[in-house]
């Protein structure tokens, strides 16, 4: 990859980024409605750590910081296919295509900007949580390590949402999407610890990629950080960045012979 | 070695469409060429092979001397595009999409910052670049993908319909602004659906049906094919029917055209008179009557067997 390709994905990253803050329906699914969840669930289901099986942990709200957030990397891949959807409807992508630039830079710009937009959203949630007394077991390490998952879960989510946008071509059919984002954060232990799960959705929720990468992300919080988790996490997070890739990298090849 | 040029193009897309059937294509370095035909004609799917973002199915096609398909990335160094409905980020301000073009072909921050001030300036665009596009009108739109299509400086320009749907002073705009660019030596392929258009600015029409060229020559020499001047009646009373068999007399009687009789007069002006007399004798009134001299769509409908309709520019278009 040359200088140049780096300067393009930058800026194609920044503009993905200025565009959420400039469209409110893309920026309230990151922000909002996690932020909104995380309120309601904090308020209303605190006793649940009194569970038998709970984990040991400060506060509700520490367990349910990292639910919070993969649940706003997860929308803010949805909503970075949705823009990529619309750039394809209005024929934007066509300005990249006619330009003397790698054809899947064009996608990497756009993961660029939803990695971006991941770690401000983590930042955010961190600050919020800290400000409403949730407590960081290992402090400054942690939080980075946190914000390095949070911020490549964007790019691996966002491959997935951008296959969508790449394969359709139709917004409307990226945005269909979104209740399968709760599905399968419902099926994974980003909102209630996986020992306590029965049934069908523990067994799902023992493989689902995303409780491994919400444990590495939950860890420094709760616990302590450990490498099993932490490279669990990580290679979740390789395998749904790695089907994402190469699922975009299919449909920009198909959109490309078929014409844009 | 030409500007542009494509031999035996075709583009088939599924269920056997064949939207581009063999269209051979030589523009001069410097030259303006217009490519005019109705919505469908395969216009635009041509600009799309010619400009790489769309695969020829047959054929070759060089641009800037570059093989379409196998040296695409020269192709797009040396040319500059301005696509159909101004594909603009309605969120991006106008400065931000010329740096964003600067970018995406190589141009340095201070290079890109540069060229955005100077093409603002030159497509009259200062007062709004730091505006969001969206409130952009439709000549602010198509002026700001002119200016972004030009940050690197093109050999060569396609335009695709720069100016449909535009009202007539924006139209004008655009136009004196493709003139210029021409007079600085670039080369400049559009599409368009305007006779006007085509008339005005090209040195070379391309007259495309239904995938292939079915013309091609300067307008003049165009128009000097089709010959003989026509009448154009306008009837207040009487029945088009007969007024045509009358007129029949006089030359070869022509397709109506907005309800009016259109007959090709042999003699030019001075069999007008004749025809006025054959009309009253048969009591037919006559509202207007015009002598025509050929035009492109005369043209057009020599060669297609039916006229050109480009859509109406847009109700209520304002700068």
């Amino acid at each position: 990859m040359t200088r140049t390709d780096l300067r393009v994905i930058a800026a194609l990253g920044a503009r993905s980024v200025k565009q959420t803050f400039r469209r409110p329906q893309l920026l309230a699914p990151i922000v909002v409605f996690p932020s909104i969840l995380l309120a309601i669930q904090t308020a209303g289901a605190g006793q649940a750590v009194n569970l038998p099986g709970f984990p040991p942990v400060n506060s509700f709200l520490d367990f349910m910081l990292a639910g919070a957030m993969i649940q706003s990397t997860l929308l803010a891949g949805n909503s970075g296919g949705i823009a990529l959807a619309v750039d394809i409807e209005m024929g934007f992508t066509d300005r990249l295509l006619a330009a003397p630039i790698s054809r899947f830079g064009m996608v990497l710009g756009r993961l660029a900007g939803t990695a971006a937009l991941s770690f401000l959203a983590g930042i955010w949630f961190l600050v919020i949580g800290l400000i409403f007394g949730a407590q960081i077991n290992e402090g400054v390490p942690g939080a980075i390590v946190m914000m390095v998952l949070v911020t490549l879960s964007g790019l691996a989510f966002g491959g997935i949402g951008a296959a969508v946008a790449l394969r359709t071509g139709r917004a409307s059919v990226v945005q269909g999407l979104f209740p399968l984002v709760f599905v399968i954060l419902f099926l994974s232990s980003a909102f209630f610890p996986q020992d306590l799960l029965t049934g069908p959705a523990a067994t799902i929720a023992q493989y689902n990629p995303l409780s491994f990468i919400v444990e590495g992300i939950r860890d420094p919080v709760i616990s302590s950080l450990t490498w099993e988790v932490f490279g669990k996490a990580i290679a979740s997070l390789v395998l749904v960045g790695a089907i994402g890739i190469a699922l975009s990298s299919l449909a920009l090849r198909r959109r490309l012979r078929m014409g844009g | 070695m030409p500007a542009i040029e494509a031999k035996g193009l075709e583009r088939t897309f599924e269920g056997e469409i064949h939207a581009v059937a063999g269209v051979d294509l030589e523009v001069a370095d410097g030259e303006i060429y217009a490519f005019l035909g109705p919505n469908g004609a395969g216009k635009t799917t041509t600009v799309r092979m010619l400009t790489t973002l769309l695969r020829p199915t047959g054929g070759s096609a060089h641009v800037a001397g570059f093989d379409v398909v196998s040296d695409p990335a020269n192709v797009r160094r040396s040319i500059g595009v301005a696509l159909q409905e101004a594909a603009l980020d309605p969120l991006m301000t106008g400065r931000e999409l010329i740096r964003l073009q600067a970018t995406l072909h190589g141009l340095n921050k201070d290079e890109g910052k540069q060229r955005a001030e100077a093409l603002l300036e030159r497509v009259d665009l200062v007062d709004a670049a730091d505006r969001q596009v969206g409130t952009y009108s439709g000549g602010m739109r198509r002026r700001l993908d002119l200016a972004s299509a030009l940050v690197h400086e093109p050999r060569v320009l396609f335009l695709d319909e720069p100016t449909t749907g535009l009202d007539p002073v924006s139209r004008r705009t655009i136009w004196e602004e493709v003139e210029d660019l021409n007079r600085e030596g670039t080369t400049v392929f559009l599409t368009t659906q305007y006779l006007e258009e085509a008339d005005q600015l090209a040195n070379r029409v391309g007259i495309i049906d239904s995938g292939v060229i079915v013309a091609e020559d300067t307008p003049g020499r165009l128009k000097e094919q089709i010959g003989q001047p026509h009448l154009e009646i306008r009837l207040i009373e009487g029945d088009p029917d007969q007024a045509e068999q009358v007129v029949s007399r006089f030359g070869r009687p022509l397709p109506r055209k907005d309800g009016a009789v259109l007959v090709e007069l042999e003699g030019g002006a001075s069999r007008v008179a004749p025809v006025v007399r054959a009309l009253d004798e048969a009591g037919l009134e006559v509202e207007a009557l015009d002598l025509v001299e050929p035009t492109l769509d005369d043209v057009f409908l020599e060669k297609t067997g039916h006229h050109l309709e480009p859509e109406e520019p847009e109700a209520g278009e304002e700068e």
